[in-house]
């Protein structure tokens, strides 16, 4: 068996079609839009503001609160109860382990930032969508960050090393299936996020790496470039926005 | 806001001046798209300037509850995401979001818009459940209009998931609809001091003393109502909000009737 060829005809290291948008939220202090095939999230932060209950507070520098979030009708089969889950607990705290690398909260000690990420409809690799959305919306709310974080799972279906898998190659039933979402600090080669289910080989586990490395500018530049955009058509320059295929 | 500032508002208002020059009984622009989700059987994000709000249909095939065996089941659930607003705290449904579910819930219910009979599988064992969640995404004003526009648009999108007895099978949607009969049109006047006015922005939001929402349908009849604030309301007031309210419905229907 092999698996020959993907579902809407990309390349084994292609990502799905992918749209960027910063500050699609008014109310909060920054914000982001990120899709990626059939799944998007939404991202948006507020502060920093003052954290209650006090006893939470770091007194040398600011905590970023992470929530990540299905909604009810996002999921690809049944209806998700809305409220936390367990899955999403674990997902909250791995995004804020994946972000705080890159933010500087020393200037704001007893506050917090808080993330929320919000899914309108997923088809795998969510919290990836969710990462990049909120890494967007951190640099949109003006906080100093070193890098962006970009993110998105490699894997393999399988005997193919693949980019983005989606719901079906998640699923995939005819070979081994192996899924690695990831985190990636572009400036320093870092990775923030790293996660696995599935068997693969060491070897494979390695070249899954350095596909996602390999992958990683073409989304960083999609998000530096919606950032920049927003600014654009502030200036009522809109024609000159084009659209992040 | 401060009570000066609520004066300040009410001055204004009396002489027909609002924050964003609109008149008292105008609303802000409306915008509904609808599939926004496809994960969703039907959706819509309806926009009311920057009032922002999504509601998406899931359904399930499930059992009737006893006393309406014949009956398919709607359910009506609300979020305040800390997303939309920093006035929004995580956690479970507050009484304003609990609230603002049932009105839309009691609007679509008691006008009978769906049939509730044609969502029947077999008697006393299965019957179409029908979500309706509605989700925050910004809020600057008025969940209560725009979060009932977008359950009414996403009900309107949704097609039935396939069924064969057995399992749902969500990934090929048929070409059904909803057997939709009505269209309750959701329109909330607010009263501030003496003066009324409809769709305001969070800052107006405010310094309301009232709210009474009225539902109405195509024909005039009126289907659901919630009276909402601290203020009462004279028999001479609750006629010139039916009124007042009646009339906008027209004007939202429209947009409705486009879908």
């Amino acid at each position: 068996m092999s698996y020959t060829k993907r579902k809407d005809n990309r390349g084994f290291d292609d990502f799905r079609k992918v749209e960027a948008k910063a500050g699609v939220i008014k109310n909060a202090d920054g914000s982001a839009y990120f899709k990626i095939g059939n799944t998007i999230a939404y991202a948006a932060v507020y502060g920093p503001r003052e954290l209650y209950p006090r006893f939470l507070q770091n007194p040398t520098k600011g905590i970023l609160r992470c929530n990540y979030n299905m909604m009810p009708f996002s999921g690809m089969g049944e209806r998700v109860r809305p409220g936390p889950s367990r899955r999403s607990k674990e997902i909250s705290m791995v995004t804020q382990k994946a972000l705080i690398p890159v933010l500087d909260l020393s200037e704001y000690p007893n506050a917090v930032v808080d993330v929320f990420i919000e899914l309108t409809e997923t088809d795998a690799g969510s919290r990836c969508a969710g990462i990049c959305a909120a890494s967007m919306a951190l640099a949109d709310a003006g906080l100093k960050m070193r890098d962006l974080v970009t993110a998105v799972s490699v894997g393999k279906v399988d005997d193919k090393v693949v980019v983005d898998l989606d719901y079906a190659e998640e699923a995939y039933e005819d070979g081994h299936v192996a899924d690695i979402p990831i985190a990636y600090i572009p400036s320093t080669g870092e990775f923030s996020l790293l996660q696995m289910d599935g068997i693969i080989s060491t070897d494979e586990f390695i070249e899954a790496l350095t596909l996602a490395k390999k992958a990683m500018p073409r989304l960083y530049e999609i998000q530096k470039k919606a950032l920049k955009e927003k600014y654009l058509l502030f200036h009522g320059n809109e024609e000159k926005g084009e659209k992040n295929e | 806001m401060s009570n000066d500032q609520k004066q300040h508002m009410i001055k204004s208002f009396k002489q027909g001046v609002r924050f964003d020059e609109r008149g008292l009984e105008d609303f802000r622009k409306l915008t509904i798209s609808c599939k926004p989700s496809k994960t969703a059987e039907g959706s819509a994000v309806v926009k009311l300037g920057d009032t922002e709000v999504i509601a998406g249909i899931k359904m399930m095939v499930g059992t009737p509850f006893p006393d309406r065996p014949e009956d398919g089941v709607i359910m009506v659930n609300a979020e305040f995401l800390p997303l939309a607003s920093p006035d929004f705290e995580s956690g479970p449904p507050g009484i304003d979001s609990i609230e603002l579910s049932r009105v839309v819930d009691r609007g679509i219910r008691e006008s009978h818009a769906m049939d509730l009979k044609k969502l029947c599988i077999k008697k006393g064992e299965k019957v179409w459940i029908v979500s309706i969640d509605i989700c925050t995404l910004n809020d600057d004003g008025n969940l209560l209009d725009a979060a009932a526009l977008a359950a009414l648009a996403a009900l309107k999108s949704t097609r039935f998931p396939g069924y064969d007895g057995e399992e749902v099978n969500y990934k090929e949607l048929t070409d059904d609809k909803l057997p939709l009969a009505q269209e309750p049109i959701p329109v909330t006047v607010y009263k501030a001091g003496d003066v009324f006015f409809v769709d305001p922005t969070k800052e107006e939001q405010k310094n309301v003393d009232a709210r009474l929402t009225i539902t109405s349908l195509g024909d005039g009849n009126l289907c659901a109502m919630q009276k909402g604030g601290e203020q009462p309301f004279t028999l001479d007031e609750i006629s010139k909000i039916v009124d007042l309210a009646t009339k906008r419905s027209k004007d939202l229907r429209k947009e409705i009737d486009k879908l």
